[in-house]
């Protein structure tokens, strides 16, 4: 009796479980289900979960570009250009922060951390402003450079954080025994703190990562006249801003600007989500 | 790139080096010639682990400091300037104007709309984001591992979904000509609110249903957050403390007040103020929503910034004032998160 009912509370969970995921997956479905169905089934007066005569015609004018007059692949690479490089760089420079605040005892470095969480805060349509005048005096503006210099200073606050939780979990003692056997600091940073931060790299390089790729209210600042520069989130919303709303082709649009971004997130999700933890609420 | 510690120009003994003559002074007897260098080596190793950290910082804070902390300073410059059209061509110079954009916008009724609906869409949303997460978070300290990694795995996918693509989506769920959900409203029985009138129904052409399909939408991008928070701080529960309370006849209602909130109230308030500055501030959602600066009675106040400022013609006065109101607005929260932070000893 007492089992039968444990068993049946604990399916009751699962259903619920199931539930609570289809819910909150079906937005992202119907995004690809979308993508995948010929006008008329997107305009059908009764809407089918799955396309009924699936076609690839929504992504092929998204790919040859029949909407914008450039194909996906131009806002592609801009897209990975921007991103990569403003993950690595600030990769490197969060790694160096994250070194000093997770290993050394500093009189500023209270003081440090606060401003970093204090900064993480700060509203960007506020800074926005100011840096849409001074690129625009420096010539920054429809210019990609620029969006990696800001991405890349927006992303440290919080990549400094995440990192200085990885660093201070390598051991000590290790360095310590490193230096005693006469390796200088250039080698134990190699040899050691390198290897042993490189998963907490990888988790925070994703946070980094899905900052640069989805972040849109810079890109709309400072990208506005030259089309061709265009990174992803900008390219979805240009076929949206246009007169006639082609769904067909905002999804499929969508679910090649969305897939890299889950795909990766999925790949290191566990790690991510701890390291997200360590940022903001240390449990 | 560690070497840019030893390479630094300060670091070279040099004969400026306090540390230098007093060493040769010192220590002069022959014999010992190569005390000196060592004492020296020494102590430059010393002053360089004293400095280490700072150089170490060194990248980071010139980063941050020129493209976060210059631009607010400038904002702060701004808003006091008529900056405009005239003055970003160089048509005409800047000229300091005093409080002048500050009373402008004070007397501006859509600046008391748009901070209403910031306000009130703040309230409905937290609450919510945090019911809901909670609710997700417990479910998922029940679930058995694999179950918990599935359903928590698609949570965080609505996490990871771009604010972009989500928005598009949920103006597609919505759309008048062929969105599901008007579909559905419409057949379903009118004691559910379903009914006819939903069918080909607009979401987005009035405040209030734009800000109802708003805020489901920021709820599922926001609540997987919280629910992964949750179960983090429920993980560190011993299962004993639970299981006492049941023991002594708690319902799950009673134990969740008396033992678990207690013990999360740190992760709670963090998550709330967390919640607070984000769904006060949004932007990207309520800019597509609500139709590319398309409907002024629609703006929240982060979209009245960015429209005063960019919208033309351009003024850039007045959208710092209104850029420096929402920073401090969001900077008093950001305080009360650093103390919730600092208490929970996340300085460490």
């Amino acid at each position: 009796m007492r089992l039968r009912s444990r068993a049946a509370r604990r399916a009751g969970l699962n259903v619920l479980g199931v539930l609570v995921a289809l819910v909150t997956l079906f937005p992202i479905l119907w995004m690809a289900s979308t993508a995948f169905k010929p006008a008329r089934e997107i305009y059908s007066l009764t809407p089918h979960l799955l396309p009924a005569h699936p076609t690839l015609g929504n992504f092929r004018s998204v790919l040859d570009g029949k909407v914008i007059g450039l194909p996906y692949w131009n806002f592609l690479k801009n897209s990975l250009f921007v991103t990569l490089a403003s993950v690595i760089a600030s990769m490197l420079i969060s790694l160096l922060a994250a070194i000093a605040v997770a290993r050394f005892r500093f009189r500023l470095r209270t003081s440090y951390l606060i401003m970093l969480l204090i900064v993480q805060m700060l509203p960007q349509q506020a800074m926005v402003i100011a840096l849409f005048l001074d690129f625009r005096s420096i010539g920054l503006l429809d210019n990609l450079a620029g969006l990696i210099l800001v991405y890349t200073a927006f992303s440290i606050p919080v990549t400094i954080w995440m990192l200085r939780s990885f660093v201070a979990a390598v051991p000590r003692e290790m360095e310590e025994a490193a230096a005693i056997d006469g390796a200088g600091p250039m080698r134990i940073f190699w040899r050691i703190m390198l290897p042993l931060v490189a998963p907490g790299l990888v988790a925070t390089s994703v946070f980094a990562f899905i900052f640069a790729w989805n972040e849109f209210i810079f890109a709309l600042t400072f990208l506005g006249t030259d089309t061709a520069k265009y990174t992803l989130p900008i390219y979805v919303t240009y076929f949206y801003g246009r007169g006639t709303v082609d769904w067909g082709s905002i999804m499929a649009s969508s679910v090649l600007f969305t897939l890299p971004v889950l795909v990766f997130f999925l790949i290191v999700q566990r790690r991510m989500t701890n390291g997200l933890m360590a940022g903001a609420v240390k449990g | 790139m560690v070497r840019t510690v030893s390479g630094q120009p300060g670091r070279i003994p040099g004969p400026e080096d306090p540390a230098s003559p007093a060493d040769r002074t010192g220590h002069r007897s022959p014999g010992l010639r190569d005390v000196p260098g060592v004492r020296q080596r020494a102590a430059a190793f010393i002053r360089r682990r004293r400095l280490t950290p700072y150089a170490l910082l060194l990248p980071s804070t010139i980063a941050i400091g020129l493209l976060v902390f210059w631009p607010t300073i400038q904002i702060a410059e701004f808003s006091l300037q008529n900056y405009g059209l005239p003055q970003v061509t160089g048509v005409a110079p800047t000229q300091w104007v005093g409080g002048a954009n500050f009373s402008a916008i004070l007397s501006d009724p859509e600046f008391w709309l748009s901070l209403r609906i910031s306000l009130i869409f703040a309230a409905v949303v937290v609450p919510l984001t945090l019911l809901t997460g909670t609710l997700v978070g417990l479910l998922l300290n029940r679930l058995g591992p694999k179950m918990a990694a599935f359903v928590s795995s698609a949570a965080m996918l609505a996490w990871a979904t771009p604010a972009v693509s989500a928005s598009v989506i949920f103006i597609w769920l919505t759309d008048p000509d062929g969105g599901v959900v008007d579909w559905v409203l419409a057949r379903m029985p009118s004691w559910l609110g379903g009914g006819a009138h939903w069918a080909g129904f607009s979401w987005t052409n009035a405040p209030l249903p734009a800000y109802t399909l708003l805020t489901v939408l920021v709820v599922w991008q926001g609540f997987p957050f919280v629910a992964v928070s949750v179960l983090a701080g429920l993980k560190t529960i011993p299962a004993e403390l639970h299981e006492s309370a049941r023991v002594d006849g708690g319902g799950a209602w009673r134990i969740f007040w008396r033992v678990t909130y207690p013990l999360l109230k740190p992760i709670f308030l963090v998550l709330l103020l967390l919640s607070i500055i984000w769904d006060f501030g949004v932007f990207t959602q309520a800019y597509l929503v609500t139709g590319e600066l398309g409907n002024r009675d629609e703006y929240n106040l982060g979209i009245y910034v960015y429209d005063r400022a960019f919208t033309m013609p351009p003024s850039y006065g007045i959208g710092s004032a209104l850029a420096l109101i929402l920073t401090v607005i969001l900077l008093i929260i950001t305080i009360g998160y650093v103390r919730a932070s600092v208490r929970q000893g996340a300085i460490q």
